[in-house]
């Protein structure tokens, strides 16, 4: 009803100006209250998109990739709706809708880029049905809150099925994530990388050993990292699908380089998990009809300001905060940081807050040992699990400074470090740290 | 002196950084001079229970339990005899069901070991929560993290600890976990020994008095750090500062 849809986005609007203007995240707050308003205002706003709806799914990389998919369709002159700040769970995908909707209740808008939690996709898809669906990996994550990938991939697979339309662009070096999205039965894209790039020697914890079709142990040619590589089954003959967006002559160092189709991509990242996030964009405009041949220039502007590798200098100090949430994430946070051969400091946040994951046993299975290097001058363990923290670092045998408040930690590591600081942070951290930064940056002027 | 630990099939059995539990083992006999290895076998490895001073069965999906548990009849007969014979065993959440009769799931029963009479059974929902519980075996509570949707009865058998906060075995009888002989089952991970450095001695004392056939004098170590991790989660979630 069009009465209910215009009360709704008009508070929804005032909800989310005031917080604001009072410097609180009130993205969900908006979401909460248009829903209370208007039930079906998520079917009615995303209704009105005129081209095509995206959603992107899965544990690692969907902020990035989705925003970095928002940013590419709009360097192709389109308008697009996006749930940039990663709020992705119900409230926070209302919320863009609502805040992105004029003061009539309407949308103008070509596209909807929407990350989506997956847990959270049985409220969205049926809602939003969208068009595409933007697949980027499954690791452990939280299991205090999905049990395990086990029941994610159920939840995934159901809501798959209830928009068959849908097309899937699926990283097919993911044998969870392929193997989703052939059992589904609805179409699909794959992109990946189909040659080794790292070093993978490390002991990590590789997910989905077994074959999902029959239960024998799978065969990998080689891994990229976690389980991320060329697997088949030798059983049943699952295996890696045919790559239509394939990653080739991949460098990581200070930036990402690589050729896909005819073009060469160079991007001012670090982390070489990036570069499945940028595939994943590009595979995502591409199976959208675009040439994309404005992509590199996208890349290049491409700065989300969301403490994903975001760069700060204060005092003279460079600092890189990066968000490290899960075993996997971690470990290829750590890698990055250790492609800088400089000395450097080092923070760790940790919280335990419902939105991080109560259970912080994860931090067991990360590869923490790999910064056992003469490069790293200091780590300091901060808030609110430091003691978790600082004991897995004893563990490996490396000592580290407890400073349960991050604003004074990051103040001694400007202070008296070596001018080159890595600040890594879970979950509900990042706010506040990346606020922390952001005001520390402002007292030097 | 020397220590080998067996890891049960961490290719399926490896939730809850069930690796810090091996890591504990290592480190704390390592800091004390005693040589320590860790064999890890794959499903398919023979093992050899005669060679090995401590057993750790971790946790997994139902899913992966499955997939174990037909394997596991192939060696019931040799790791009840290691149990029998006092050899030492921490299992661990899916591990802990496993030393059962069975598990009982909506999606069919898993036999288990029948190293331990208890049994299991799914109940209505997940049992998630920080955990602290009192040990008659030590002075410092045992803390961690419960995260199980099965409801073990343990029988006759004695429980390893007391529930002060969180479910424990079934959510209702207030205890938490088993001891049988030297044989340790619990739901708790987090992981389970790094904060609960006691028990992860008790463990290391008890393999090496059954190896060397006298009782064990363990060294102390600085567990300040241990101390403060234990006493967070305690303070926290039972004895709330004012």
């Amino acid at each position: 009803m069009k009465i209910r849809r215009i009360a709704a986005v008009w508070a929804a609007k005032t909800v989310g100006y005031t917080c604001k203007k009072l410097g609180r995240q009130g993205v969900t707050w908006a979401g909460k209250i248009a829903l209370k308003l208007c039930p079906s205002i998520l079917e009615e706003l995303s209704a009105q998109v005129r081209d095509k709806i995206f959603v992107v799914c899965g544990t690692n990389g969907k902020t990035t990739t989705n925003n970095m998919l928002c940013a590419a369709l709009e360097a192709e002159g389109k308008k697009v709706i996006c749930n940039h700040t990663g709020s992705n769970m119900l409230n926070g995908v209302v919320a863009a809708f609502v805040l992105g909707a004029k003061w009539n209740g309407r949308l103008d808008a070509d596209y909807a880029c929407i990350e989506a939690d997956e847990a959270s996709t049985r409220y969205i898809f049926p809602a939003i049905k969208p068009d595409y669906m933007v697949m980027t990996n499954l690791f452990r994550d939280q299991l205090d809150r999905y049990g395990e990938i086990d029941t994610t991939m159920n939840i995934l697979e159901e809501m798959i099925r209830k928009v068959p339309k849908m097309q899937i662009i699926v990283n097919g070096d993911d044998a969870l994530s392929a193997y989703l999205a052939m059992d589904s039965g609805n179409s699909f894209i794959t992109y990946g990388i189909s040659s080794p790039v790292m070093k993978n020697e490390t002991n990590e914890i590789r997910e989905g050993r077994f074959c999902k079709r029959c239960g024998e142990r799978l065969q990998y040619s080689f891994y990229h990292y976690s389980q991320l590589g060329d697997y088949r089954c030798p059983e049943c003959g699952f295996e890696r699908p045919p790559i239509d967006y394939d990653a080739r002559d991949v460098k990581v160092g200070d930036q990402l380089c690589f050729t896909v189709e005819d073009k060469h991509i160079v991007a001012n990242y670090k982390g070489f998990y990036n570069v499945y996030n940028i595939l994943a964009a590009y595979a995502g405009v591409r199976t959208a009809g675009f040439a994309a041949d404005r992509f590199n220039d996208m890349l290049r502007g491409f700065n989300p300001e969301n403490g994903r590798m975001e760069q700060f200098r204060i005092k003279g100090t460079g600092i890189v905060l990066n968000l490290a949430k899960n075993p996997a994430g971690f470990n290829q946070n750590i890698s990055a940081v250790m492609q800088d051969k400089a000395p450097k400091d080092l923070i760790i946040a940790i919280n335990d807050n419902a939105q991080d994951g109560i259970d912080i046993s994860w931090l067991w299975d990360v590869d923490f040992d790999l910064f056992q290097d003469e490069s790293i001058r200091s780590i300091t363990v901060s808030g609110i699990r430091c003691q978790d923290m600082r004991l897995r670092l004893k563990y490996v045998d490396i000592p580290s400074k407890l400073e349960e408040d991050v604003e004074k930690a990051i103040r001694s590591c400007i202070d008296n470090g070596t001018g080159n600081l890595y600040v890594l942070v879970n979950y509900t951290a990042l706010f506040s740290t990346r606020n922390i930064l952001k005001k520390l940056e402002g007292e030097k002027a | 002196m020397n220590i080998t630990i067996g890891h049960l099939y961490p290719d399926l059995l490896n939730l809850y950084g069930d690796r810090g539990n091996i890591q504990c083992l290592m480190k704390r006999c390592q800091w004390r001079g005693i040589q320590a290895e860790t064999i890890a076998y794959e499903l398919d490895d023979p093992i050899d229970f005669s060679c090995l001073d401590i057993v750790l069965l971790g946790g997994g999906s139902d899913r992966e339990q499955m997939l174990v548990c037909e394997k596991l009849k192939e060696i019931q007969k040799d790791f009840k005899e290691y149990v029998e014979q006092d050899g030492v065993v921490i299992a661990i959440c899916g591990g802990f069901q496993l030393l059962g009769n069975y598990y009982k799931t909506d999606n069919g029963t898993i036999t288990g070991l029948e190293l331990v009479d208890l049994q299991t059974e799914q109940g209505d929902g997940r049992l998630i929560s920080n955990i602290v519980l009192k040990s008659e075996l030590f002075d410092m509570p045992i803390v961690g993290f419960e995260n199980h949707g099965g409801r073990t009865c343990i029988n006759g058998n004695k429980p390893l600890g007391k529930v002060l906060y969180g479910s424990g075995n079934d959510g209702q009888s207030g205890y938490e976990g088993v001891i049988y002989k030297n044989v340790i089952g619990t739901y708790l991970h987090g992981p389970l020994l790094p904060k609960n450095p006691q028990l992860a001695d008790w463990l290391i004392s008890r393999a090496l008095e059954k190896k060397y056939g006298k009782p064990a004098e363990l060294a102390p170590l600085d567990d300040s750090q241990e101390k403060e991790a234990n006493d967070y989660v305690y303070h926290r979630f039972v004895k709330k500062d004012v």
